[in-house]
C-alpha cells in the first residue's frame, strides 16, 4: 500500500483525512481489502456503468422457484443445505417471475405445459436468462420418442447454459450457473428470438382439414403454440 | 428359492375343485358371455352395456370394494377395458372384468356410479385409447389438451401428424349460475401449472366464495411423458428398466422399478435369489425413506412457508440416504439399479464400510425423528392447521381407489408388502401403520411412523447381509438373453410403492416388446380424493390436503 500517492484526499478535509488514516491503520480489516491495494486509498472506483452493472447482475441472481419434473428435486437439493446455491450468490429463489433474474427449466416440457412455460418467461423482466437443466431440455432426453414430449426447451424459450445429465447432479447445476454468472459478468446478453411461438398462418404445414378449422378458430389475439412432430430435430 | 408369492398360470383351485372364476361367474350368472384367464386372476367377459350390474354385483355380493385399475386397449379386431378389481381385506383375491367393444362404435358402459375412481381412469381410457363411456358423468381428455387429435395408444395413431394447443384464460365454471343470480360473489382462480405449493405443474381450477372453495377440479397433464408408449417401445430385459425410476421420481426408483421387476419376472417365470431379494427390500426401503423425508420437507414448505428449518433437516437427511443409495446403485435418483432376476451388481466393496454408514444412518435416525416431532407434530401451529382438516372417511378413500399412507392414515389397513407379499417382506418383522384420524395429521403421522418401519427393515436387512455366506451371494437368475413371453399372456401386479399400489399391467403378443403395458399409478388415485376434501373448506386448508397427499405429477400423469 502506497501512502505517497495520496491522489484524491487534499489536507484541508479533517474528516477524510481521519479516514484514510483509520484505513491506511489498518484500525478495520474491511478497508484493508485486495481491492484496496489495488485501487489505493481512493474511495471511488472507475469503470463503466454498464460493466459495473453486469458485474452487479452477475453476483447477485434470483432464480425462479420452478419445478417440473425429476431435475426440480436435484434443483432442490441445491437450493438446499450441503450443496447450498446461495454461496454464489445465485440462491434465492423467488414464487414470481416478477421478482426473478433466471429460470431454471428442470424437466421435460410436454405440449400442454409448453405455452405455460412461455407465459411464465414472457412475465419475467428483462434481462432474463434461461438454464436448461437435464437432457430433456435439450432434446427431449429419455422421452425424445413420445408423441407429446417438446423436444427440448429451445423449442419454447432461447436457453443460455444447457447442463447435461439424467438429471445433473448438484455439483453440475452449480457449475453450470457459475458459468452464467461469468457470461453475465463479460457482459455477454442472451439472445431474445425464439423459434415457433405465437400466432402463425400454419402456411407451411400439410393442409388438413382439422388444421384449417382450427385455424379459423384462433382468435388473433390467442397465444397458440404449433407443434409440427416432423419437422422437430 | 423364490420369496415371491407364486402364481401359477393355471386359474386357482379352491379345495371343492371349483375355480374362483366358476364361482363368480355363478355369481353373476348370465352377465357373463365368456371366459378369460389373466395370470393373476381370472378373467370374466361382459357385454359393453351390462357393465354396472356386473360391477355392482361383484361389489356388493363378492365384496371386491377395490378397483384397482382401468386397462384400455385397442386389438385389431375390438377395443376392451379391464377392470382391475381386488379387495381392500384381501388382497390376493383378484379377478378381471374383461369388457369388449366394436371397432366402429366403442362404447361402453361407464363404472363410475358403481367406484368412483373409474372417473379418472375412463377419462384417461377416453383420451389415449378412444374408448367413448356412456353415463360417464364428465368425458373429456385429461392428459392431453383439448385440442388434442387423435388417440395416441390407438393402433392407427400418426405420431407425425402438426397438433395445436391454445392457451385461453378459463372460464369461471360458476359464472353462468351466479349471473343468474344478480350478485356474483365468487371468485376464480388458477393455481398453477406453475406454483410454489402444487408440487410440480398440477393445474387446480378452483372457485373461491370468500376463503372457502366451491368448486375444485385438478387439471393435470402437464407432465404427460409418454411413459407408457416408451414402455411398449422397450424391451423386457433391459430398455424397459430405466423408466419406472422416472414414474415417482422423488428418489422412489427401486421401489417403482420392483413394480416393473416383479410384474415381469411374474410373465416370464422367472426365480430371484434369496440374497437378490434382501438387497432389493433394503434399497426399496432406503428409497421409501428418502421419498417420506421429501414429503414430510415439502408438507412443512406448504404450512409453514419458506425454506425454514423442517425442509432443510428433511433434506440433510434425505442427501445421507442419497449417498447410501448412490454407493449402493451409482447414481443419486435414477438408480436403474433391479433386472429381471435380480439386481445388477452386489454391495460395494469394503461391504464393512457401507454397512457402518448404512447403520449410522439409522443409529441417527431416531434423533432425527424426535427432532422432528418436536417441531413439527407437537407444533401447535401445525396441529391447527392440520388436526381435523381434510377428512377422508374411509369409506370415501375406498371407492376412489385411495392407497398407501393417504388409505392407512384413514384407517384402512392395506399394505401390499404384508397383504400380497413379495421380496423378502414376509420374512421380516415390522408393522403396517394405520391412523385413523383420517385427517392431513394422520396422512404426515403415518409417513413419520413408516420411517421407523423402514428403518427397522433395513436394520434386519443389514444384519442378514453382513451374516450371508461368501459363497452363496447369487444375485442374479439366469434369465434368457432375450424374453419373449407367450402371445396373448396378461398380468396384472403391483408393489407397495411410496405413494401406494404401484401397479402394472402386461399383454405380451408373443415379441420380444409389451404389446400393451399401462401403469397403474397410486397418485393418481389419490389426487382424485382432493375436491372431496376440500370442496366446503377453506383454501390455505386445501394447500394442506394437497400437500398432505404428497403427489408426484411425474407418476399422476405418466
Amino acid at each position: 500500500m502506497s501512502s505517497e500517492q495520496k491522489p484524491f484526499v487534499t489536507d484541508d478535509t479533517q474528516v477524510q483525512t481521519e479516514t484514510r488514516d483509520a484505513r491506511m491503520a489498518g484500525a478495520d480489516d474491511r478497508f484493508n481489502s485486495k481491492l484496496r491495494e489495488a485501487f489505493g486509498s481512493s474511495p471511488f472506483i472507475l469503470t463503466k456503468f454498464d460493466k459495473f452493472m453486469n458485474w452487479v447482475r452477475g453476483s447477485s441472481m434470483f432464480m425462479l422457484q420452478f419445478g417440473i419434473a425429476c431435475c426440480s428435486i436435484e434443483m432442490m437439493h441445491t437450493y438446499a443445505i450441503k450443496h447450498d446455491l446461495d454461496r454464489f450468490a445465485a440462491g434465492v429463489p423467488r414464487a414470481s417471475p416478477r421478482q426473478a433474474d433466471v429460470i431454471i427449466v428442470p424437466g421435460t416440457i410436454v405440449s400442454k405445459f409448453a405455452p405455460r412455460m412461455k407465459r411464465v418467461y414472457d412475465q419475467m423482466p428483462e434481462p432474463k436468462f434461461v438454464v436448461g437443466m437435464g437432457s430433456c431440455t435439450i432434446s427431449g432426453g429419455p422421452f425424445q420418442e413420445g408423441y407429446n414430449v417438446i423436444k427440448g426447451a429451445e423449442e419454447v424459450i432461447p436457453v443460455d447454459i444447457h447442463i447435461p445429465g439424467c438429471p445433473p447432479r448438484p455439483e453440475a447445476l452449480i457449475y453450470g450457473i457459475a458459468k452464467l454468472q461469468e457470461r453475465i459478468a463479460n457482459g455477454e446478453s442472451s439472445p431474445v428470438t425464439v423459434k415457433p411461438y405465437e400466432l402463425e398462418q400454419f402456411g407451411d404445414l400439410e393442409s388438413d382439414e382439422i388444421v384449417d378449422k382450427l385455424a379459423a378458430q384462433i382468435d388473433e389475439d390467442d397465444l397458440v403454440m404449433r407443434y409440427n412432430w416432423a419437422d422437430s430435430p | 428359492m423364490s420369496l415371491e408369492e407364486q402364481q401359477s398360470d393355471e386359474p386357482a383351485e379352491l379345495e371343492s375343485g371349483v375355480s374362483r372364476g366358476d364361482e363368480l361367474a355363478d355369481l353373476l350368472g348370465d352377465l357373463v358371455v365368456g371366459r378369460e384367464e389373466h395370470m393373476n386372476a381370472p378373467g370374466l367377459v361382459i357385454r359393453p352395456d351390462e357393465v354396472q350390474d356386473a360391477l355392482f354385483k361383484l361389489r356388493d355380493e363378492a365384496g371386491f370394494d377395490h378397483l384397482s385399475c382401468v386397462t384400455a386397449q385397442e386389438y385389431e379386431d375390438r377395443y376392451e377395458s379391464i377392470y382391475h378389481l381386488t379387495k381392500f381385506d384381501d388382497r390376493t383375491d383378484e379377478v378381471s372384468v374383461v369388457v369388449p367393444t366394436s371397432k366402429d362404435n366403442p362404447v361402453s358402459q361407464s363404472a363410475e356410479p358403481v367406484f368412483r375412481t373409474a372417473d379418472w381412469h375412463e377419462r384417461e381410457a377416453y383420451d389415449l385409447v378412444g374408448i367413448q363411456y356412456e353415463d360417464h358423468p364428465d368425458l373429456r381428455r385429461i392428459l392431453l389438451p383439448d385440442t388434442w387429435q387423435g388417440h395416441p395408444l390407438g393402433l392407427d395413431y400418426d405420431q407425425d401428424r402438426p397438433q395445436i394447443a391454445t392457451l385461453r384464460e378459463h372460464a369461471n365454471p360458476l359464472e353462468e349460475d351466479h349471473r343468474a343470480a344478480g350478485d356474483s360473489n365468487t371468485m376464480y382462480i388458477n393455481i398453477g401449472p406453475h406454483h410454489p405449493a402444487t408440487h410440480g405443474v398440477l393445474h387446480v381450477e378452483t372457485v373461491v366464495d370468500g376463503e372457502q372453495v366451491v368448486d375444485l377440479d385438478a387439471d393435470i397433464g402437464y407432465l404427460h411423458r409418454c411413459e407408457e408408449q416408451m414402455c411398449q417401445q422397450g424391451t423386457y430385459r433391459h430398455q424397459i428398466m430405466p423408466y419406472p425410476d422416472r414414474w415417482d421420481y422423488i428418489s422412489a426408483g427401486l421401489l417403482n422399478e420392483w413394480a416393473y421387476a416383479r410384474t415381469a419376472e411374474d410373465l416370464a417365470d422367472i426365480d430371484v435369489p434369496e440374497y437378490a431379494q434382501i438387497i432389493r427390500t433394503m434399497g426399496a426401503e432406503l428409497c421409501r425413506i428418502a421419498s417420506h423425508m421429501i414429503a414430510l420437507g415439502t408438507f412443512a414448505l406448504d404450512v409453514y412457508g419458506d425454506f425454514t428449518a423442517i425442509f432443510m433437516y428433511a433434506m440433510r437427511d434425505r442427501e445421507i440416504v442419497q449417498n447410501i443409495l448412490e454407493d449402493l446403485t451409482g447414481q443419486r435418483m435414477m438408480f436403474n439399479y433391479f433386472r429381471l432376476g435380480g439386481v445388477v451388481w452386489d454391495l460395494p466393496e469394503p461391504r464393512e464400510e457401507f454397512f457402518e454408514k448404512v447403520r449410522d444412518f439409522l443409529d441417527g435416525l431416531p434423533q432425527a425423528l424426535e427432532e422432528y416431532h418436536d417441531m413439527i407434530t407437537s407444533n401447535e401451529i401445525l396441529q391447527a392447521r392440520t388436526v381435523g382438516t381434510g377428512v377422508l372417511p374411509p369409506e370415501v378413500a375406498k371407492s376412489y381407489g385411495a392407497t398407501g399412507p393417504v388409505a392407512r392414515g384413514s384407517g384402512i389397513d392395506y399394505d401390499l408388502r404384508r397383504d400380497d407379499s413379495y421380496g423378502y417382506y414376509d420374512e421380516l418383522d415390522w408393522d403396517v401403520v394405520v391412523e385413523d384420524g383420517c385427517d392431513n395429521f394422520s396422512r404426515l403421522l403415518v409417513r413419520m411412523r413408516e420411517v421407523e418401519e423402514s428403518a427397522k427393515i433395513i436394520q434386519q436387512c443389514v444384519d442378514l447381509l453382513e451374516d450371508w455366506p461368501e459363497d452363496e451371494r447369487n444375485i442374479q437368475a439366469n434369465v434368457p438373453r432375450t424374453l419373449k413371453p407367450e402371445e396373448d399372456t396378461e398380468i396384472y401386479r403391483a408393489v407397495e410403492g411410496a405413494k401406494g399400489e404401484l401397479g402394472i399391467y402386461i399383454r405380451a403378443d408373443g415379441t420380444d416388446k409389451p404389446a400393451r403395458f399401462k401403469i397403474r399409478s397410486p397418485c393418481f388415485s389419490n389426487l382424485q380424493t382432493l375436491p372431496e376434501m376440500s370442496e366446503g373448506e377453506y383454501i390455505p386448508d386445501m394447500i394442506a390436503s394437497l400437500g398432505s397427499l404428497d403427489i408426484v405429477l411425474g407418476e399422476v400423469d405418466r
